[in-house]
């Protein structure tokens, strides 16, 4: 186990609980997104360049496309009135 | 019960569900002495049968094609799913008529990266056997293009680049070519391996050099169903 | 320390189940449910990987030098992309919740349910 492997995992747990900690949906799918990129850095490191590449496209692009698509939904009518 | 009953009963059986989960831990091996003979058997036969370089690739599309058969039908009926439950109770609401992206600035940039990134995504599925990547991956950064028009321009070119009927049969060719791949395979014999070297000798589901062709039936039909989810959330924005 | 990887798994897993029982917005919820899906990822990578080995692609790399696990990677990597859909039919749920209650709110949710 290098150190690298050693920081990267804090960094990720210290992620994973900065993502739960969130409790407005907006600033939430901010975290996720600088999640998303912690976990691209764990799985490159663990070297799996096929998942890293997965996760990158997934994390960055269509889900958080989607949850704020969603959020916009949700909040729209307020805006409106 | 109440809210703060029903923490306290979670902070219990947390703690009991995370001793389990560390006496399971405690019982594998070494991080870094996986000793599993599955694993070291395909990296070494899996370039010499298959002729891929792409060891995972040959194994998603490959020897476990009827994993990723059934993770394509999870990715086909959620979207069929989310397309039925979403155009139920569509017409409600006003059209919000605020799509425009007025910056110059993004608007160019927008524009001349969409080629890029669309040439990008189908880079990635086609040098699937190869490099890392393949049609799942590359699915998702041609489909991500399609969103930039949104982005970056309007919605009404957003629907102008991608019609409804266009990406359904997008989706359902990628979803029934991959069964249709794999019923050839059964019925007939060798294929030609594309890319890198000769012929693959038979199998069932597992021609060899049907992985690029599944590849690209996948690729086809991940891109083509997240954009018909992207549209489909969309609209809902739309018409709030 | 060679434990580590395991530990951040479990510890992303509670942690993911912590936020879904504490949630007051659906939304939050479903996103407390992703890190739960990402645990599983990490686990399944550090239970594939060999000291000192590289990437299962050799192309570059010459045939008979260790690798880690691929099979793993495999399964992996579809997940993840299909797990983008499967929380896509979430949040439609969560949509045509919010169209029929007006609120996102569990605890609300169960008041207006009694």
């Amino acid at each position: 186990m290098t150190a690298l492997q050693a920081m990267t995992i804090a960094l990720v747990a210290l992620g994973g609980l900065a993502v739960v900690l969130a409790y407005d949906p907006l600033r939430q799918a901010i975290v996720l997104g600088i999640y998303g990129v912690l976990l691209v850095i764990l799985f490159v490191v663990f070297q799996a360049p096929d998942v890293a590449l997965s996760e990158l496209v997934a994390g960055s692009v269509a889900f958080p496309l989607i949850l704020l698509a969603t959020l916009a939904k949700l909040h729209g009518r307020r805006e409106d009135e | 019960m109440s809210r703060r009953v029903r923490i306290r009963g979670f902070l219990v059986s947390a703690l009991v569900l995370a001793a389990l989960l560390g006496w399971g831990f405690a019982g594998l091996p070494d991080f870094g002495h996986f000793a599993g003979e599955y694993a070291q058997l395909l990296n070494r036969v899996a370039t010499g049968e298959r002729h891929a370089t792409n060891v995972v690739t040959s194994i998603v599309f490959d020897y476990r094609g009827v994993d990723t058969m059934g993770e394509e039908f999870i990715l086909f009926a959620a979207v069929i799913t989310v397309g039925m439950l979403l155009r139920e109770t569509r017409d409600e609401g006003r059209r919000a008529p605020r799509d425009e992206v007025r910056s110059d600035a993004i608007r160019l940039f927008g524009v001349s990266m969409v080629g890029a990134t669309v040439l990008l995504g189908l880079w990635i599925v086609a040098h699937g056997t190869i490099t890392p990547g393949g049609g799942f991956q590359g699915g998702v950064v041609c489909a991500s293009g399609l969103a930039l028009v949104y982005a970056a321009g309007s919605y009404r070119a957003y629907r102008a680049a991608g019609p409804y009927e266009f990406l359904e049969l997008g989706e359902s060719t990628g979803a029934g070519g991959y069964v249709a791949i794999g019923l050839a395979g059964l019925a007939a014999g060798s294929a030609l391996l594309a890319n890198v070297l000769p012929l693959g000798t038979a199998g069932e589901l597992n021609s060899a050099g049907t992985i690029t062709m599944l590849n690209a039936g996948v690729g086809l039909e991940v891109s083509a169903a997240l954009v018909l989810l992207f549209h489909e959330f969309l609209e809902e924005v739309e018409h709030r | 320390m060679s434990y580590l990887p395991y530990a951040l798994a479990g510890w992303l897993f509670m942690i993911g189940l912590y936020g879904i029982v504490t949630s007051r917005h659906l939304v939050h919820l479903v996103v407390c449910l992703s890190v739960m899906q990402s645990s599983t990822y990490v686990f399944f990578l550090a239970v594939g990987y060999r000291e000192g080995a590289s990437a299962p692609i050799f192309k570059d790399y010459p045939l008979g030098k260790p690798a880690v696990d691929p099979v793993v990677q495999a399964l992996t990597l579809t997940d993840i992309v299909v797990s983008v859909t499967v929380t896509a039919l979430l949040l439609a749920l969560v949509i045509e919740i919010w169209k029929r209650a007006g609120t996102v709110d569990p605890d609300e949710l169960r008041q207006k349910q009694r």
